[in-house]
């Protein structure tokens, strides 16, 4: 009996996240926004978490606003800033690859895509002219959560800087994983990348920024915040950066091993460039291989994985990151490698990847095509 | 020659055209009629893995409702993108 391989893009909750939100539910039950002395212990709690989280973000504690999900955060960076830049007109510039979240609430207003290039690195030269007019928002992501690709920062903030427009940068795949973004005016963070607990999303947001709340204005916006959640975030996030050094580099070479068993299955695209990508998430495309299929295929021989296939619904697309790459879309499989991934579980999925892609394609009849 | 794949969800339409290819002679056109919307990047990517060539898209008649559109492929002869005619 072998145990269970787990490489989704939801990190399992972290053991120190586990800890401390128990401890926090003895701890910080309490109204943080009172004066007395149980109030003020919650507060302390989430003065800890709001500091922690803040240093990893390269952020101060007092630039955090927190929100129930990372798609909230998204939501509202864009909303916020749009409402307020009003004057300048709706147009969000964006790359063709931002999560789905931020096209959404982009499309609210006026969305501006961007092209990228085969790798998934935005078109610079593309970012530059779709800047030249006057934009109320840009946005770009750190790196692709679906097929790594890190994303020109610095250029594009420069490019940002000068036409007066703030950037919101999307790191909900990074943070904790690689050093944090080098350059933005809003940060989008998500616990759940990085073990911590799935019902809390992080937006940094430097005062610079005009933003302007849509709605009711909330007298307190983050007491309303569960502080076990907030709590365990942060102490996640310390365990998960603090062995980052020896994470990275280790699970890029366990990714290099899996491409390398994928390169002896037949027809098997592997979008993005592994030498310059995140070093814990790829994804590949089988042709002739219907995605659901092969999850099942796979979670049957032991491995839980991730996928970006349209196959799984007439009415859905397929996946927008992919099309913009112009790679195959179908029979695509995503991998997250969490930070304790062993060499054990990565030969269990090297073992399980071609008879499973195997099985789906005899099922499908697609021998010699 | 011509494909009817409309109704048919991915990766059908390609495994369709792939089996409508295997018995043509290079230099033929496939015309395959799709409605699922992933079709029209996995033909094109299709094309590029098998050294073929999309030559056309255009809108085709409806199926049960659902927009359709049609894609030609042109066969490309056997070896025309192996490495040795590239160098």
């Amino acid at each position: 009996m072998t145990s269970r391989v787990y490489l989704d893009a939801r990190a399992p909750l972290h053991p120190a996240a586990r800890a401390a939100i128990l401890e926090a539910l003895d701890d910080g039950w309490a109204d943080p926004g009172r004066l007395h002395s149980e109030g003020r212990r919650a507060a302390a709690l989430a003065d800890r978490a709001k500091e922690t989280i803040a240093g990893h973000l390269g952020a101060r504690p007092a630039e955090l606003r927190l929100t129930p999900t990372h798609t909230a955060s998204l939501h509202r960076a864009v909303v916020d800033v749009v409402a307020a830049r009003r004057r300048l007109g709706g147009r969000v510039v964006h790359s063709a690859v931002e999560r789905a979240a931020l096209l959404a609430a982009a499309d609210q207003a006026e969305p501006v895509s961007v092209p990228v290039r085969s790798d998934g690195r935005v078109d610079l030269d593309a970012w530059r002219a779709a800047l030249a007019e006057p934009a109320a928002l840009a946005a770009l992501q750190h790196a692709n959560p679906e097929v790594g690709t890190i994303q020109p920062l610095p250029e594009a903030h420069e490019a940002a800087a000068a036409a007066g427009v703030p950037l919101l940068v999307d790191a909900g795949a990074t943070i904790g994983h690689v050093p944090a973004p080098p350059a933005w005016d809003l940060l989008a963070a998500d616990p759940a990348s990085w073990g911590g607990p799935a019902g809390l999303g992080v937006l940094a947001v430097r005062p610079r920024v005009r933003t302007r709340a849509t709605g009711p204005a909330d007298e307190e916006p983050w007491v309303g915040v569960s502080l076990p959640l907030l709590a365990g975030a942060a102490a996640a996030l310390d365990a998960v950066a603090s062995r980052r050094a020896e994470a990275a580099p280790r699970r890029r070479v366990l990714l290099e091993r899996i491409r390398a068993c994928l390169g002896t299955i037949p027809d098997v695209e592997v979008p993005g460039d592994p030498a310059t990508g995140l070093p814990h998430v790829m994804t590949f495309s089988c042709l002739y291989v219907d995605g659901e299929a092969l999850l099942t295929e796979l979670d049957r021989r032991g491995v839980a994985v991730g996928s970006g296939s349209a196959c799984t619904a007439s009415t859905l697309e397929p996946s927008h990151v992919l099309v913009a790459m112009g790679v195959l879309t179908h029979g695509n499989v995503r991998l997250t490698l969490p930070v304790d991934v062993t060499d054990e579980q990565v030969d269990t999925l090297c073992a399980a990847l071609p008879d499973a892609v195997a099985a789906v394609r005899a099922m499908l009849g697609t021998s010699g095509l | 020659m011509i494909v009817d794949a409309r109704g048919d969800r991915c990766p059908m339409p390609i495994i369709r055209l792939a089996r409508a290819a295997a018995g043509a002679n290079p230099g033929t056109a496939v015309t395959v009629l799709w409605t699922d919307a992933a079709a029209r990047h996995d033909i094109a990517a299709w094309a590029r893995m098998r050294g073929h060539r999309v030559v056309g898209e255009e809108v085709a008649e409806p199926a049960d409702g659902h927009q359709a559109w049609a894609t030609t492929v042109l066969l490309g002869g056997a070896g025309t993108t192996t490495a040795a005619t590239l160098r």
